[in-house]
Formats: C-alpha cells, structure tokens, sequence
C-alpha cells in the first residue's frame, strides 16, 4: 500500500487543470498515464523507482470511490478537494449547494463514532 | 526596535468573498451580518496603521507536499504571487501578488533559528489561502509588506500545542527585536472544530459546537494554562479531523501573550464557527 502515491496522485492531478479534465473524462486510460508517465516524475528530467499503486488502490482511483480513499488513509483534504473539483457543479446544479458534501458525509456515517483511519505516511 | 502594534487571529473561510460578492438575491442569509462582522474586525488592524504584517498560515497541499514537508517555514523573497489554479477554481479567490520585506524575513530567520527553531526557509513562495483570506477580510487593499510565515498542521506527526505557543513567544521575541522604526502586527489564521473529507463535514454547525465555544472562552482570557491542559492531538482529532488548524490560535496566543483580548467576535455559520480575535500589546493600549 502507498497512502503516499495515493496523496501525489490526488495531489498532481488536482492541481492540473489539464489532468483534471483528462481523470474527469475517462479516469480508466488516465490514471494508467498517470502510473506510466506522470506518477514517477521527480522533475523533468528525473524519475523516481520507489512507488506504486496498489491493485485496491489504482480501482479506487478509478472509480472515484472516495470512500474507499477515505479507508486506506488517504489525506482527508486532498480527497475531499479533489472530488469537489469533479462533482460540485454537476451537483449544484441538479440538487444545490453543498448537496455532493453532504453525499459524500453520508457516505462515510459508519466512521462517525470511530477513529478515522490515520492519514500519517 | 520594531514595534508590534497588534496580534489578529481568527478563523479562515475561504468562501467568504464569493458568499458575500455574489448577486444579493443567491447570497445565504448570513452573508451581510458576516460582511459586517468582518468590517468591524477590518478596523480592530486599521486603527493601529501598520507598517509590515508578519503573517501566519498554513499550506494547504499547494506548495508544500509530502515529499518535502516542513514543520516551520519562512518565506524570504521580495514579494510572493498567490492564490494556486485550485483554489480559484473551488472558492473563486482571485490571484494577488503580495510584496515582501527580505531584511524582516531574514532577520527573524536568524533570530528564530538563534532560538532553537530549526526554520525551513522559501526564497520562492506562492501563497495560498490560508494567508490570503485574511488579506481578504482585514487588508483587502493588499498595500503592505508581508513576512509570511507557515506552520504544518496538516500532515502528521504535527509540533505539540506547547511548541505551537512557544513558537508564538519566539516569533514575539523576534518582532520586538527587528532594529527598525516600522510598525509590526501579527495576524495570524487557523481553525476552531473542523471536519474535511470525513462523516461530519457541511454540518448545520461545526463538528463540535461545545469545543468552540470553550476554545473562544480561552482565547477571550488568553488562559493558556488551561488550553495545554486540555487540547491535545487526539482531543483536537475528536472534535473533526480538521481541528488541528487551531494550533495558530494557541501559536497567535503565545505571540500576544498570556492575555484577555481586546477584541472577541464570533459567528456560527453552516459547517463552521467562526471568530475573530485581536490583542493590543498592553504598553500601547489606548
């Protein structure tokens, strides 16, 4: 598992107006680009050998299953913002403000009286 | 020497220039009472006509990321664009260049490092919104020097809520000691409860009202005693996975000193509690 390639990976993409659009459209073939090419890239010209996704991990990612990101310890913010990025407009318009934040609180009701899972890496 | 003039610390919303920009009839019902709270909160800085803000925040995953992260960092540059792709994008916060003050940076650099603070330093830093809401809210004709300043209090293990404080008392320390006529305030943001990304997030108030309104009362008294007696990493992570924004209160705190503030405001809003906190230095009280 790598919480931390998780994180790079929300980490890059969401800050990536072009990625974005990319994890948006068709997040299968994307986020196999991302492990190719963009996940190991240290700078441009160096490459990193140290991480890679898990099976559970990349199927998350792919599915946009921020409920499961949420279980294996990914950061909580970089989640939330990241699918805030993808859903809150496509959400207000249908249902209003905050109707993806609350979904998305909803979804995780069965961590509400519990310790979260650590987001240390 | 520097003369510190005022400690600010409250609450960063990051919403609050679209909620209260926005056409009237799509703005929340809160949006004018928050308008004016904030104006009113605008004055408690202006009153005291600062030279240069040393300013307090925390990246959140902008610049800073998991394969470099510091603890303390200061920025050193002559001045410092902000506000990254994402941020406009999700609160509509428009970018700004702010200017720097280098001999400040590098002077309190040296000095904190003297006192034992072993300081991350950026001569490139672009700042995000935990240092440009309050631009927003309490400087907005964004017309001075600034001295940013960043704090981890995102990506664990964190600094205690005693190192948070003494770091308060040091960059205090280093304010008085500038050799300058300027002066200084020290505005700081962070968080009461917050939840992120978890089960209690968007709430009709925050995560934990009870713990607002004690974290309030202490900061009101400036009762530092009692806040290292009963905040903790895991008391903060109870009260939303996102609390741990207040250790810049408790920092904000060790910077204006174990004192009643001059200034208390607070609004609830959906989701959060929000407050507004100025100290004057007592020698300079009017």
């Amino acid at each position: 598992m790598s919480k931390y390639y998780v994180n790079k990976f929300l980490f890059t993409v969401d800050r990536d107006p072009d990625y974005l659009k990319r994890y948006i459209e068709d997040p299968k073939s994307f986020v196999a680009t991302w492990e190719q090419s963009i996940g190991p890239k240290l700078n441009d010209a160096e490459r990193s050998t140290v991480h890679s996704l898990t099976d559970a991990e990349r199927q998350a990612l792919i599915d946009h299953d921020y409920v499961a990101l949420f279980e294996m310890g990914a950061h909580f913010f970089l989640n939330l913002t990241m699918y805030i990025g993808i859903y809150d407009e496509p959400y207000l318009a249908k249902s209003g403000p905050l109707s993806f934040q609350r979904e998305f609180a909803a979804k995780l009701q069965h961590w509400r009286d519990k310790d979260y899972p650590s987001v240390e890496t | 020497m520097a003369q510190l003039v005022a400690t600010l610390a409250s609450t960063h919303h990051p919403f609050y220039l679209k909620a209260t920009t926005m056409p009237p009839e799509q703005q929340m019902p809160q949006a004018p009472k928050w308008k004016r709270k904030i104006e009113a909160y605008r004055e408690t800085l202006a009153r005291t006509k600062p030279d240069i803000l040393v300013m307090i925040g925390s990246d959140h995953f902008h610049q800073i990321f998991l394969d470099n992260c510091p603890q303390f960092l200061i920025g050193k540059a002559p001045r410092y664009d902000a506000t990254f792709y994402n941020e406009e994008r999700e609160f509509g916060i428009p970018k700004y260049v702010l200017e720097g003050d280098e001999e400040m940076s590098r002077f309190m650099h040296q000095h904190l490092m003297d006192q034992n603070f072993d300081f991350a330093f950026s001569n490139e830093l672009k700042i995000d919104h935990s240092i440009i809401c309050p631009i927003i809210t309490v400087r907005p004709q964004n017309d001075l020097p600034v001295v940013p300043i960043y704090t981890n209090i995102f990506a664990p293990p964190l600094h205690s809520p005693k190192r948070f404080y003494e770091l308060g008392r040091a960059i205090r320390k280093a304010i008085d000691d500038f050799p300058s006529d300027k002066r200084v305030a020290a505005i700081g943001t962070g968080h009461l409860s917050l939840e992120l990304g978890g089960p209690r997030q968007f709430m009709e108030t925050g995560p934990d009202p009870d713990f607002d309104r004690q974290a309030i009362e202490w900061l009101r008294a400036g009762d530092i005693d009692s806040i290292l007696a009963n905040v903790n990493h895991e008391t903060m992570a109870k009260s939303g996975n996102a609390t741990h924004g207040f250790l810049n209160f408790i920092l904000m705190l060790g910077v204006a000193g174990p004192e009643g503030a001059d200034y208390v405001d607070n609004l609830d809003l959906f989701h959060t509690m929000e407050a507004y906190f100025t100290w004057y230095p007592k020698e300079q009280a009017a």
